[in-house]
């Protein structure tokens, strides 16, 4: 006999559980939301809603990379990396080489599928648990987008080791990605928005989502079920490192040059976004929705704080909060069990 | 003054499902008792409350005259009780050495100290196992468990528990990994220890182990005693009781079923390094049942016509056209199903509705263009629930919430929507009530009469008698024995799956 056996429908108790287990993280957004509304006059400008959205963009974007991993049971830890090798890249291609913005867009996507490719045959035909081989795949993406630029940040006007000054700039086309607007709707909010929608029909409506739901949620019974296992949790990988790709991207035409910092933060913080939704609606698997909602509860958080006063650092005590109460939601408040998190 | 264990009026419930619903019954002592029951009848359950894995329920348990309250293994412990589990993974301890394992309880309750010399241990170990007269080596007892067959890991289990000079000892299935030989030497321990005035509550399914060793039995049903019998036994009558009176006039008025047309050849097919080669065939419009006991090879063979895992060699062929099982999904495609041994472990998606679990083999069919037709996963869902008689609200309810027969049917009903041409099933029936067994059983006679082969692979012999046709026995990956249940008989088989070779 199972001992798991549910209790009786009419425990008011358990009920007024699920409920907030279900829509608790949705009244904390909305909370959190009108009280800095309310409270402060900056928050309420429309520009002020646009810019926290577009800001929130490149988190959410890795985000997604970051979910479609997870939902096979693994976990993507180079996303971060593959998100600052764009930016390193396409400076690259468009300071030093003198490229226009295509050629500079389509080197970091295919760079990104490159690096997507050489995970998943790291994890499915050399069977290096997923953690580890994209652990060291981060590692070795880091080091090696310095190589071409001598560890040095690329900027327009900077002097080569050649003796030369750098030929080419971020051209105004490639600074219009992160810049530039539908009126007042930011492009990469579109392409956020764009992407969120993509991956949501995806996972909920095709075969392809259903069966790494499958697979993430029991490999073995998916392959005895007539699922190619190793086919997704490679698509996975390649899906995930693509839109890193994309993330990169619209950071480096944020930041207008080759920071080689860039992305340093946005793996821990793509993998808390990811994390915190799987606990909206109390799904318990990771989602393209809920990735974006807790990317938004974030964005909403740290803008509230920010224009608050608050100083820098608070932004990390936020972020890990806002992990916590997801966690606490997923894990503590729930009845059902997580199952999509690689390091559980 | 000693006598034994009695309990009295044990109840237990799981959400609103009583699964004991009463039980009294005593153990003398220097009497061996033995617990009869299919799965599902509260066996496992009655023996986690006297082993204290379960503190909540009602009755009481009487020891000695007294009676005690066991809340956790170590009371049930103090107070005389020691369990040997059937699963053998619950006590043995991986990564620890022979004599670490033998000593492991008392280490963990700091009897021994955590830092006693190897030599000492060795020491130690051996004063255990002269209890069961067992002499193993010192370089057995240095060495790693995992080195230890099953059927000395089973000992090594005995042998702690018997350490601790048990009042009352609780054996379950102890003989369900152990060889002929072996089980002999294991009743001779047991009835020394019954001379010796230990209470033993014996729980198998194997009838004639308890009729070589019982004093007295006790059947059980639906979490209700049926009768307790003294020696000797009256058989047909206690299966009546376990069994309940309907199924087992089921049993009696089958027909037979016999296929002609073969829809999988099998050619020189070698299951492990060390065995002959042998060929079968598997027609349509029959049952066709292996048994075999643990580790004759049926998992191995039920999963290489798969794809699922390769034997050693052998040739296949489905239709009349060679066919090379290289992956789940070409054999699905092919027309061969399966249905895994383990279905927690390869067949239950956490979190997954009965619709989900029930499309998944079949997903790429009911979708266009790989976009889901959600109203026909729905719709096919309830069709399956309504098929096999899936006791749930709807399809929309978790698989792993159903009980144990339910989720049973939902693993064998998701391959029955579809056309098959053969139909593979691994231990169908194991932690099935008989309510699903029989259900299931008759879903796949009714499926072979369309022009369908089906193979069931089980250790049990009571579930091969019931639900084929025709038997073919497998001794260390070897067919020794094939023949229509109307031209054999259970002492045949049982002597067949016995013989050595």
């Amino acid at each position: 006999m199972k001992s798991t056996m549910k209790v009786g429908g009419n425990d008011v108790k358990a009920q007024a559980r699920d409920f907030l287990v279900k829509y608790g993280f949705i009244f904390v957004t909305i909370i959190l939301f009108a009280t800095f509304f309310s409270t402060q006059s900056t928050f309420r400008l429309s520009t002020t809603f646009f810019s926290m959205l577009k800001y929130t963009s490149v988190v959410a974007i890795t985000g997604l990379g970051v979910t479609l991993s997870m939902s096979v049971g693994g976990l993507d830890l180079s996303v971060g990396a593959v998100a600052g090798m764009a930016v390193t890249l396409s400076a690259m291609s468009m300071v030093v080489y003198n490229q226009p913005a295509i050629v500079a867009v389509a080197i970091v996507l295919i760079a990104g599928l490159v690096i997507g490719c050489v995970n998943a045959l790291l994890i499915v035909v050399f069977k290096i648990p997923d953690l580890l081989a994209t652990l060291a795949s981060m590692f070795v993406i880091q080091g090696l987008k310095l190589v071409p630029v001598h560890g040095q940040s690329v900027s327009s006007g900077m002097m080569l080791t050649n003796g030369k000054t750098a030929p080419g700039k971020f051209t105004d086309g490639f600074l219009n990605i992160d810049g530039g607007s539908f009126g007042v709707i930011p492009y990469s909010v579109v392409i956020w928005f764009g992407l969120t929608i993509l991956l949501w029909i995806f996972l909920t409506r095709t075969t392809w989502g259903r069966s790494m739901y499958a697979v993430g949620s029991n490999p073995e019974a998916a392959l005895l079920a007539g699922v190619r296992v190793k086919w997704y949790r490679a698509l996975a990988y390649i899906m995930s490192s693509f839109l890193a790709s994309i993330s990169g991207l619209i950071l480096a035409s944020r930041i207008g040059q080759g920071d080689i910092s860039a992305g340093n933060s946005l793996l821990l913080d793509s993998v808390a976004v990811s994390l915190v939704g799987t606990s909206v609606l109390a799904l318990g698997k990771p989602n393209a929705w809920g990735t974006a909602l807790g990317a938004f509860l974030i964005g909403v958080v740290i803008t509230g704080f920010t224009i608050a006063g608050f100083p820098y650092y608070a932004q990390d005590i936020v972020k890990g909060a806002v992990l916590l109460l997801a966690l606490i939601f997923s894990f503590t408040l729930s009845r059902k069990k997580s199952r999509f998190i690689a390091a559980v | 003054m000693k006598s034994g264990l009695e309990i009295r009026d044990i109840r237990k419930s799981f959400g609103s499902n009583e699964v004991l619903k009463g039980i009294s019954f005593d153990v003398k002592p220097g009497e061996i008792v033995s617990l009869l029951g299919a799965n599902g009848a509260g066996k496992s359950t009655l023996i986690k409350i006297l082993s204290g894995a379960y503190s909540e329920f009602t009755g009481e348990i009487v020891i000695d005259g007294s009676p005690v309250i066991i809340g956790s293994p170590l009371q049930a412990r103090l107070h005389g009780i020691e369990t040997v589990h059937q699963k053998i993974n619950e006590g043995i301890v991986a990564g620890l050495t022979v004599a670490e394992n033998l000593l492991f309880d008392r280490i963990a309750t700091e009897e021994i100290s955590t830092l006693i010399s190897p030599k000492k241990m060795v020491k130690k170990s051996k004063e255990l196992l002269k209890e069961l007269a067992l002499d193993w080596p010192d370089s057995v007892l240095r060495d790693d468990v995992f080195n230890l067959g099953i059927a000395d890991q089973q000992l090594l289990l005995l042998s702690r528990g018997l350490s601790h000079k048990p009042s009352l000892l609780i054996l379950d299935e102890p003989t369900s990994a152990l060889s002929t030989s072996e089980i002999s030497r294991l009743f001779k321990i047991i009835q020394k220890l019954r001379e010796d005035g230990v209470a033993i509550l014996y729980v198998s399914h194997r009838l004639g182990e308890i009729d070589e060793i019982a004093d007295r039995l006790v059947v059980l049903r639906d979490g209700v005693i049926q009768a307790i019998q003294s020696r000797p036994f009256q058989w047909k009558a206690a299966l009546h009781e376990m069994l309940g009176d309907e199924s087992a006039t089921e049993i009696e008025n089958r027909t037979e079923l016999v296929g002609e047309e073969a829809a999988l050849k099998v050619v020189g097919a070698q299951i492990f390094p060390n065995s002959k080669p042998w060929n079968i065939e598997i027609r349509k419009g029959e049952v066709t049942g292996v048994i075999g006991l643990l580790g004759a090879g049926k998992s191995e063979f039920a999963k290489s016509i798969f794809g699922a895992s390769q034997i050693v060699s052998g040739t296949f062929e489905l239709d009349g056209i060679a066919f090379q099982p290289n992956s789940p999904r070409e054999s699905i495609k092919s027309g061969i199903f399966f249905i895994s041994e383990n279905r927690a472990k390869e067949g239950i998606f956490d979190g997954w509705s009965i619709g989900r679990t029930n499309s998944l083999p079949f997903i790429k069919r009911l979708s266009k263009r790989n976009f889901i037709n959600f109203s026909h996963e729905k719709s096919l869902a309830d069709e399956m629930i309504k098929k096999v008689k899936v006791v749930a609200q709807s399809q929309s309810v978790t698989v792993d919430s159903l009980s144990g027969g339910n989720q049973q049917k939902v693993m064998v009903g998701r391959w029955l929507m579809h056309k098959a041409k053969l139909l593979i099933l691994d231990e169908p029936f194991r932690g099935v009530d008989i309510g699903a067994r029989r259900e299931i059983s008759r879903q796949i006679r009714s499926l072979v009469a369309e022009d369908c082969a089906a193979l069931i692979f089980s250790s049990d012999i009571d579930e091969i008698l019931e639900s084929c046709d025709r038997i073919l026995v497998l001794v260390d990956g070897e067919i020794r024995f094939d023949r229509y249940l109307s031209k054999t008989s259970r002492d045949e088989i049982i002597g067949k799956m016995s013989e050595v070779a």
